[in-house]
């Protein structure tokens, strides 16, 4: 299988903390990977290296087996990942349109705006994700929206982009079962497409569900990997990441 | 009719700022001609307050940029002068006048991109770094120009003074090339990539870097902008005078800054009207020669200004607070 993204060796300091130790982690096409860890683990820090947030002080960043240089988050974005970061990365005060293609405008050139089809495709995106209000239209602030809405804007924006490799940062925080709901359909969606996501939660029960393969990490380290296929209950996954963590004690 | 709801209350969120400067506007003009009804139907005095506009437009309107990004210039007052005394001194010394213009411009740029890239860089205060900037750079003014003025007749017969400042059949052309820069200012900001950037840069600068819009550079390009459009008021106003003066530019300072606020774009960064700051502009400009022309001593400006910034706020209050 191609292996997508991979990190190798990657170390990320900040001042006299090292916040990720030699981490390596790998995510294939079409696989959903659930990274777990307790609070402070690094996971945070673990993402926001991978999709080019923050750039790594020592270790690879490979592209489908391509190592990068110079990895930032307008990279990430041009290699096709994209992410639903756990505060949205929206800007309220303005419009769902503007938030769903921030970054990636669609050009004409020298750079002005094609405005009418942004539009368009917003609105075909808010239905298609579930907004039945007919109060929220594409041009609609996203300082309106309730948490799940916001959360709808920012998958949007992944599925507009058509990524390869999603990267959902807590999604199910916040959200009611039904919202929850609608993320898991999202990511059985792309994993059906044979696109790949990397799932993050504090919820092993979420996690568990979702993912084919788990990656745990602990103090900034990856301590254990394994396989759905290697257990068959959540709470056997809950045993083995305390025994891990333990162990790592 | 839940329809017709959302259309109008986007259009409020995205045009009600703008309707809100255009309404003072309005007021004004009915004070005014209410005050002093002789004086306002007079063309001439109309005719002083579209000459002093295209100046403030000039400096106002990339300030309205600037805000919007998150960031204030104070020293823009400086760059003004900065730019004129190249032009003027250039000129003086036999330069080709279009040249001169080419380098004054480029000298507000660079000042721009110095502030910003001093204030983003070192993530400096932008209004305590640029009042900073704005004395030390008026400091150097006065020091290389000794505090003497540059008379410059000599552009008068060059092809760029009816161009730029000339009349065209009773209309001065500075209105022309500040109405083009308005429209352009209005594409730049509202449909191009590089407005869209910086509102979301001054919305939530952690959002619009985590996907992948480098803030930095949007806001030393904001930075860059304002020197520009105070390179450009600067020369201006030295080409209609025919001079330069070392303290050119310091009265500019308080009254631009007033006509962004009063223009109804909000303080707090993520949103700017392009169209209201035209009209806080008109607001500002009829104030310094409305107060005057109903008879009031001159001394009622700085009162009247003052009053109005604070309407100005409380109007941005009512138009709703930072929406997080």
């Amino acid at each position: 299988m191609e292996n997508i993204i991979e990190l190798d060796n990657v170390t990320k300091r900040f001042g006299g903390i090292t916040a990720l130790n030699k981490a390596s982690l790998k995510v294939t096409r079409g696989e959903v990977v659930g990274l777990i860890g307790d609070n402070g683990a690094g996971k945070s820090t673990l993402i926001k290296t991978l999709v080019g947030v923050y750039s790594p002080d020592e270790g690879d960043i490979l592209i489908r087996g391509k190592k990068v240089n110079a990895w930032n988050a307008l990279k990430a974005r041009e290699s096709g990942i994209e992410t639903v970061f756990q505060d949205r990365a929206l800007t309220p005060q303005q419009s769902i349109v503007k938030n769903i293609f921030m970054g990636k405008e669609l050009r004409y050139p020298f750079g002005f705006i094609k405005e009418k089809e942004q539009i368009f495709e917003a609105n075909r995106l808010i239905r298609e994700i579930g907004f039945t209000s007919k109060l929220i239209n594409a041009e609609s602030p996203v300082g309106n929206l309730s948490g799940g809405e916001r959360q709808g804007v920012a998958i949007a924006r992944a599925i507009y982009n058509k990524a390869e490799l999603i990267v959902l940062d807590e999604p199910t925080n916040n959200l009611s079962l039904n919202e929850t709901q609608k993320v898991f359909d999202f990511v059985l969606n792309v994993k059906k497409s044979n696109r790949s996501v990397l799932f993050i939660g504090h919820n092993i029960y979420h996690v568990y569900d979702i993912s084919d393969r788990f990656v745990i990490l602990d103090r900034g380290e990856v301590v254990h990997q394994l396989n759905k296929n290697d257990i068959s209950t959540p709470e056997e996954l809950m045993k083995i990441m305390r025994d891990t963590i333990g162990a790592h004690l | 009719m839940s329809n017709n709801n959302s259309f109008l209350s986007n259009y409020f969120h995205r045009n009600g700022r703008a309707l809100g400067s255009i309404g003072y506007f309005v007021l004004l003009m009915v004070i005014f001609l209410i005050g002093a009804p002789e004086a306002w139907i007079r063309p001439n005095l109309h005719q002083s307050v579209f000459v002093m506009m295209p100046t403030l437009i000039f400096l106002t309107i990339p300030l309205v940029f600037l805000v919007a990004s998150g960031e204030i210039d104070l020293s823009f007052a400086s760059t003004y002068a900065v730019a004129a005394y190249v032009f003027a001194l250039l000129v003086k010394n036999g330069v080709d006048p279009a040249i001169c213009l080419v380098l004054g411009i480029f000298t507000g740029a660079a000042i721009g991109a110095l502030v910003g890239t001093l204030i983003v860089v070192f993530r400096l205060s932008s209004l305590v770094a640029s009042l900073g900037v704005l004395f030390l750079l008026r400091g150097v003014i006065l020091l290389l120009s000794n505090s003497r003025s540059i008379t410059i007749m000599e552009v008068e017969n060059h092809w760029i003074y009816p161009l730029l400042v000339g009349n065209f059949y009773g209309f001065p052309m500075q209105i022309f090339w500040a109405a083009i820069f308005v429209i352009f200012c209005y594409y730049f900001f509202n449909k191009h990539v590089f407005g869209i950037h910086i509102q979301h840069v001054g919305d939530n600068s952690v959002s619009a870097e985590q996907m992948g819009i480098n803030v930095n550079a949007v806001k030393i390009k904001a930075f860059m902008f304002v020197g520009i459009g105070s390179a450009i008021g600067g020369i201006f106003t030295t080409m209609i005078t025919y001079t330069f003066f070392p303290t050119q530019g310091f009265g500019y300072l308080l009254l631009a800054l007033a006509a962004v606020f009063v223009g109804g774009t909000p303080y707090w960064g993520g949103l700017g009207t392009i169209i209201g700051a035209v009209f806080g502009v008109g607001i500002i400009a009829y104030m310094e020669i409305g107060i005057i022309a109903i008879g009031w001593s001159g001394e009622w400006r700085q009162f009247f200004n003052g009053l109005i910034i604070l309407l100005a706020l409380l109007g941005h209050r009512l138009h709703g607070e930072r929406v997080r």
